[in-house]
């Protein structure tokens, strides 16, 4: 019984169920303390927040999971806002996959610059970001000329398109926006569990020269990486479009900041190697309940959100290391344990045969 | 024939000589810093007078003294993206402290103390816990920044008091105000410290194998709190400075400014990786950047773009290094094999 527990249940299993219980508890407690809080609004308020989060995360992830990090995501994401909703602006005709096509392209091909930097170029993927992030920023300024894109110059399809309700549960609805970002969840999960291309990225981020000397092409997917996530953060770009409608050239700055953090509460190791998409959907999950109801708790200051962000993330990060950590030594002891028991079985049950 | 050949052992005793400073970072540094100082003084008279000089150097100061301590923060192999927040953070707690009627020398010390708890804090989780310092300082980031907000709740607080104000503000000697004599003071405070000190060692050591280090009896521990520490008394310096530059304090003071100093130490030479750059170089990117960003005032290119080229050239100034290697590496072994080939062909 309990070495079934330790053979089909892995450690990071226990740290995403330990993030629900959290999430569940978080939701109990603002329901005691602000009125009304379990109800249709919530959902919808939460559920409207989480997808662009939970869609970069995803691209975000995939990088981390290699040890290189992305930081020019909010850019990436402002660049195809602002670039698809102006040419949406001047043509109002255009189909919505078109768009959408146009996004994720858009993205993939800010995703290239950074894939050739990092992965050909051989600079560290902090340096290369992080320039990128400004560079990005600064080619939106300047060819711009600041003008703001407005709903008011958007078609009418984009506008309504945050506010499309799939299904309707009661007074739970549920709006189009999560579920595209639930589905690239389930299609980036299965891809990471099941397809050579994930289980390469996970042996990339935990030993990058064991990687290479084992024949992985890992330039080749350290550059993979960084276009999914560049086209990801272009899927997001759409829904940031979507969801406000009005663009300008400083929108979504420090957007990459909260995707990182939903990244490092949902369990995803900074340092490449483990975590999972089920775990960054939680992770963001948890991040925007406890945005929203801090907003709506009267007790507290709104003002205090980030600094008690900033709690969570090192709280979270601090768990991993301390709990983790001893789960994994934990389980490592009982897998052995029960091997030598079988071995032993094993053993004797040979050493029986030669008697007879 | 005699004489010749003494001659020519001079001039192979001099390229010798010279090679390893030609092929240096900083040499390069100092011959882009020049070039970017020329075509300025040719686009713009007055560019290279002194009150323009000590204009342009007074303006990003706080970024600068930063760099500093960020130098040793990435030396010893970790960073500190909590820096702007810990700048925004104490600026806010003096100008609390100061509106709530403490005398203005204690809120200044107030604030200090305060960047100090900021960096002891990152130091504990990273030095003592062992968490990765990115994820700490981001937490760090987002949280400081977040108490900054919390305390002055979106608003400003002005009139500061002409003595503070002044520190910034009032020249010194000649066109130069007090805190460019601090920015000199500081930076040869941490070239001795760096470079000429064994603490100076120990943040090497520690950055170049954290292992090899705890085995040689380095106290790795205390000196990575040393370096957090010292890296949140500079930015809490950084933000009385920027306070007393403005005379007023927000919320979002020198939001941002992480950019901009990060980049300063990387153009500079110093391996994200760490354990390797000098301060040298992170004063000459400094003034590169600073001067770049200048020159780019003085042609109305916008603030924005400036950043712009400023990530280009934090990207270049790894990417055309490693090229270069990768170039020459594949040279050499074109060479090796053509060798091999007229061994071969020889035998």
């Amino acid at each position: 019984m309990r070495s079934a527990l330790f053979r089909h249940v892995r450690p990071e299993q226990v740290r995403e169920i330990t993030l629900f219980v959290i999430i569940v508890l978080a939701l109990l407690f603002f329901a005691t303390q602000v009125p009304g809080f379990l109800s249709g609004r919530t959902f919808t308020r939460v559920t409207t927040a989480i997808p662009i989060t939970v869609v970069l995360g995803v691209g975000l992830t995939l990088v981390v999971l290699t040890r290189n990090i992305d930081l020019s995501i909010g850019a990436t994401v402002a660049v195809v806002a602002y670039g698809v909703g102006t040419l949406l602006a001047n043509d109002m005709g255009m189909s919505p996959w078109l768009v959408i096509g146009l996004s994720v392209a858009i993205g993939a091909t800010l995703g290239v610059v950074n894939g050739l930097i990092v992965a050909y170029g051989g600079v560290p993927a902090i340096v290369a970001t992080l320039g990128t992030m400004a560079l990005f920023r600064s080619i939106l300024v300047t060819v711009t000329d600041s003008r703001p894109v407005t709903t008011a110059r958007l078609p009418e399809w984009i506008v309504d398109f945050n506010g499309v309700v799939l299904i309707s549960l009661e007074d739970l609805d549920v709006r189009i926006l999560p579920v595209i970002a639930f589905v690239v969840v389930i299609v980036f999960q299965l891809l990471l569990r099941y397809a050579s291309f994930g289980r390469r990225l996970f042996a990339i981020g935990s030993n990058p020269a064991a990687a290479e000397v084992a024949g992985l092409p890992t330039k080749r997917d350290v550059f993979v990486t960084f276009v999914l996530c560049g086209a990801l953060a272009g899927l997001g770009g759409f829904m940031y479009m979507a969801r406000f409608g009005n663009i300008d050239t400083q929108s979504a700055i420090g957007l990459e900041l909260t995707v990182v953090a939903a990244v490092v509460v949902g369990g995803v190791n900074i340092f490449g190697g483990s975590g999972s998409m089920i775990g960054v959907l939680l992770g963001a999950t948890l991040i925007t309940l406890v945005d929203q109801g801090l907003i709506r708790w009267a007790a507290i200051s709104e003002f205090l959100r980030d600094a008690l962000l900033g709690m969570l993330i090192l709280l979270a990060i601090a768990s991993d290391k301390v709990f983790l950590e001893r789960l994994r030594i934990i389980w490592a002891r009982a897998l052995r344990a029960e091997e030598s028991r079988a071995g032993e079985a094993a053993a004797t049950a040979a050493a029986g045969g030669h008697e007879d | 024939m005699l004489e010749k050949r003494r001659l020519q052992r001079r001039r192979v005793d001099m390229k010798t000589r010279l090679a390893p400073y030609l092929r240096r970072w900083e040499t390069f540094l100092l011959a882009l810093l020049v070039s970017v100082m020329a075509v300025n003084a040719i686009a713009a008279p007055g560019y290279l007078g002194l009150q323009n000089q000590s204009n342009l150097l007074e303006l990003s100061l706080e970024r600068a003294i930063v760099a500093l301590a960020m130098a040793f923060v990435i030396i010893s192999g970790e960073i500190d993206l909590s820096v702007a927040s810990v700048m925004g953070l104490c600026a806010v707690i003096m100008g609390v402290l100061w509106q709530a009627g403490v005398p203005i020398e204690l809120a200044v010390l107030a604030a200090i103390l305060s960047g100090a708890a900021c960096g002891l804090f990152n130091g504990f989780w990273v030095a003592v816990v062992g968490l990765p310092s990115l994820a700490v300082t981001l937490a760090g980031l987002i949280g400081f920044r977040g108490l900054a907000y919390f305390l002055v709740e979106g608003e400003f607080i002005t009139g500061l008091p002409d003595s503070f104000k002044a520190f910034a503000q009032q020249d010194l000697i000649g066109p130069f105000p007090t805190t460019i004599f601090l920015y000199a003071i500081l930076v040869v405070i941490a070239v001795v410290l760096l470079h000429r000190s064994g603490f100076g060692r120990y943040v090497y050591a520690v950055g170049n194998n954290k292992d090899a280090a705890i085995y040689s009896g380095v106290r790795v521990v205390r000196v990575k709190m040393a370096v957090f520490t010292m890296s949140g008394v500079v930015a809490a310096l950084g933000g009385l400075i920027i306070a007393s530059r403005f005379g007023a304090v927000r919320g979002g003071t020198a939001e941002g400014f992480e950019l901009e100093i990060i980049t300063m130490v990387l153009l500079g030479g110093v391996s994200i990786f760490g354990g390797s750059g000098t301060m040298i170089g992170v004063v000459l990117a400094t003034l590169l950047v600073l001067n770049l960003r200048n020159g780019m005032d003085l042609a109305t290119i916008s603030g924005n773009t400036q950043l712009g080229v400023v990530g280009l050239l934090l990207i270049f100034s790894v990417l055309l290094p490693n090229l270069g290697t990768r170039l020459g590496d594949r040279r050499r072994a074109r060479q090796a094999r053509a060798s091999q080939a007229g061994v071969a062909a020889a035998d």
